[in-house]
């Protein structure tokens, strides 16, 4: 089981990277999903997988019985979830708008926040950069 | 179990904040009681945070169980006297930048979100410092994460769209990797509480998945501070913020990652793999090196200081990399006086562009000559950022370089005062553009008077006196970080602390 999920991770790494370098803010955005779920599984493998019993202590005894399931890195992926739910939605608002206002989703035509020219030193040109929208 | 004083001093400067945060939220459209809420939160986390750092001063590490679940099951704050230290520039910086905004010429339309977002951002930055737990720390990081998402769209402009959506999926990248290396600790080591896993992590049968996570940890938090190689979101995104904004990001975002790289490198891998001396020697003579050129190059005030955020960085990482404790004091200081100068480099370009109309350094000129005031109080930190005697950056460096050549990284010392020579040449160009040539024709100017005056160039005064402070009463600062260095790499009083004597 952990072997299965450890492919799956890199699998799911693998296909995030690629999808993160596109020149396409859709894709990236998929990639980041795909890392988020890489990292999660990635947690559940770390914990105890194949455990099946439900994690309660036995009346009297000091330990979990063996073969019980752990409850932790189940919480902690929930968390990463909702974390990253949240986040992703961001991004594609985020992504929404710069498709309004710019009109491409290309990560290499967007520059207006670094003009691909080193800002001028003619005063001239420089105040009206300054005075652009 | 009834509350001590340690859990009340711990939990208050995260309730503050989560309390400013839900009121301003609920007050949003009501911009004046909004600002009270602020600047009583503010009052109330300095005077919180000054209790802490006294508490921790005579009692050395402090740590509280929160729900009472004990130490390696629950969730753990523990206060050092360095994250103690960061707690209260965090509360300065807090008060500083409530008390500039207002009068901020972009902020007008975006008071209602500023104060609800900036005290999500303070209770994320506060958490990260108090943090004795990794998936906690994880969490502190994205409340911090989210929080400065929208303030950085704050003002709606077309470019902010274009920067804030680099600095979201490099930032998210980042912080993913940390969760992948949160996942890969807790297999080895069975825990996530910071102390139970720097006791358990020399156990570890598999050494070589131990320095892959080591690996991990360190790139997630170097793309945090923005090291070279990691440093891409920096430069891209925080020219673009309105000037509080970028002031508080500049102070403290960054200043994050380098306290948990401090942190991990100090707590859980002491002794070092052997690969992570070398390594951090790189990214700390990277980092200082592309920092300061990337500065020389530009001409506008909010991208030279962007990009002395990066160099700066480096000194830290130089303090980390030598790892004496007169090293990691020198890094401690460092970072205290680094927060403070330039937030306030970021609030005086703010007030520059306001009385000059312009943050490019060709659109400027002659504010010398109309507003001398506002030459000194740019002239404070400018020269404290390279490190001029007596100012506070002159005994941060110092410490720093001295450690470099204390250890015998002789080279590594040569290329931070290099960079210092040439942080000098871009707080010189800032200063000959923007205030001694004469002002071009056609330039908009405006008169600082009056009530904005004082709200724009009060706190810029109060953050310069205390670099002054620091510079010309050092012994006590000083001495603090010493105290701070010998407690980071003596960790058996924080383990102590956190998990109770060993059994």
């Amino acid at each position: 089981m952990e072997t299965l999920l450890a492919l799956l991770f890199g699998l799911l790494l693998a296909a995030a990277c690629y999808l993160l370098l596109a020149r396409s803010l859709p894709r990236v955005i998929i990639g980041l999903l795909l890392l988020g779920n890489a990292a999660n599984l990635a947690m559940i493998a770390a914990g105890r997988v194949a455990g099946t019993a439900p994690p309660l202590v036995e009346r009297g005894a000091q330990a979990l019985a063996a073969g019980a399931s752990n409850p932790l890195p189940q919480a902690l992926v929930l968390t990463a979830i909702v974390i990253s739910f949240a986040l992703t939605a961001f991004v594609m608002v985020l992504a929404w708008a710069t498709w309004r206002s710019e009109a491409t989703l290309d990560p290499e035509a967007l520059r207006r926040a670094e003009p691909a020219a080193l800002p001028s030193t003619d005063k001239q040109e420089a105040a009206e950069a300054e005075a652009r929208p | 179990m009834i509350a001590t004083r340690a859990d009340w001093l711990l939990a208050l400067p995260l309730l503050i904040p989560l309390l400013a945060c839900a009121l301003s939220a609920v007050l949003r459209g009501r911009p004046l009681a909004q600002r009270a809420v602020t600047a009583t939160a503010a009052v109330a986390m300095l005077v919180s945070a000054a209790a802490l750092v006294i508490e921790v001063l005579g009692r050395g590490v402090i740590a509280s169980q929160m729900g009472d679940w004990p130490a390696p099951f629950g969730i753990t704050l523990v206060a050092d006297l360095f994250a103690a230290a960061m707690v209260a520039i965090t509360a300065l910086m807090y008060a500083a930048t409530a008390a500039y905004a207002p009068a901020d010429a972009g902020m007008r339309a975006q008071e209602g979100l500023w104060h609800p977002l900036l005290a999500a951002l303070v209770l994320g930055v506060t958490g990260a410092f108090l943090a004795g737990d990794l998936f906690n720390l994880y969490v502190w990081f994205e409340v911090m994460l989210i929080a400065s998402f929208g303030l950085l769209v704050l003002g709606g402009g077309r470019e902010q769209l274009d920067a804030a959506m680099k600095y979201a999926v490099l930032n998210l990248v980042a912080t993913t990797v940390f969760l992948i290396a949160v996942g890969l600790a807790y297999g080895l080591t069975g825990t996530l509480n910071l102390a139970d896993m720097a006791r358990r992590m020399p156990e570890v049968p598999n050494q070589g998945a131990a320095a892959a996570v080591a690996f991990l940890l360190l790139a997630a938090f170097g793309a945090k501070a923005a090291v070279f190689p990691l440093f891409f979101w920096l430069p891209a995104s925080y020219h673009t913020a309105i000037a509080p904004v970028a002031a508080i990001f500049a102070g403290l975002l960054t200043k994050v990652g380098v306290y948990a790289m401090i942190r991990l490198v100090t707590l859980v891998f002491p002794a070092g793999q052997d690969w992570m001396a070398p390594l951090l020697w790189v990214v700390a003579a990277g980092t200082m090196v592309v920092g300061v050129l990337g500065a020389a190059a530009h001409w506008d005030i909010r991208r030279i200081l962007s990009f002395h955020i990066i160099s700066q960085i480096g000194y830290m990482i130089v303090g980390l990399a030598v790892a004496t404790p007169f090293a990691i004091a020198g890094a401690v200081l460092y970072i205290i006086h680094h927060i403070i100068v330039k937030a306030n480099l970021f609030l005086v370009a703010g007030a520059i562009r306001r009385a000059g109309g312009s943050f490019s350094l060709a659109a400027l000129g002659g504010l010398w000559r109309r507003d001398p005031w506002l030459g000194v109080l740019f002239a404070i930190p400018a020269l404290s950022l390279a490190g001029l005697p007596p100012l506070s950056g002159f005994w941060a460096k110092f410490m720093v370089v001295k450690s470099g050549f204390d250890a015998g990284w002789y080279a590594l010392a040569a290329v931070a005062l290099a960079t210092g020579i040439l942080t000098l040449y871009s707080m010189l160009k800032i200063w000959i553009e923007a205030f001694w040539k004469e002002p071009p024709e056609g330039a908009a100017l405006v008169a600082l008077a009056g009530r904005e005056r004082w709200l724009l160039l009060g706190p810029v005064a109060a953050l310069a006196l205390v670099t002054l402070g620091i510079g010309l009463w050092a012994e006590p600062f000083v001495a603090y970080a010493l105290a701070a260095g010998e407690q980071l790499t003596n960790r058996e009083a924080y383990i102590a602390a956190v998990l109770g004597a060993r059994p």
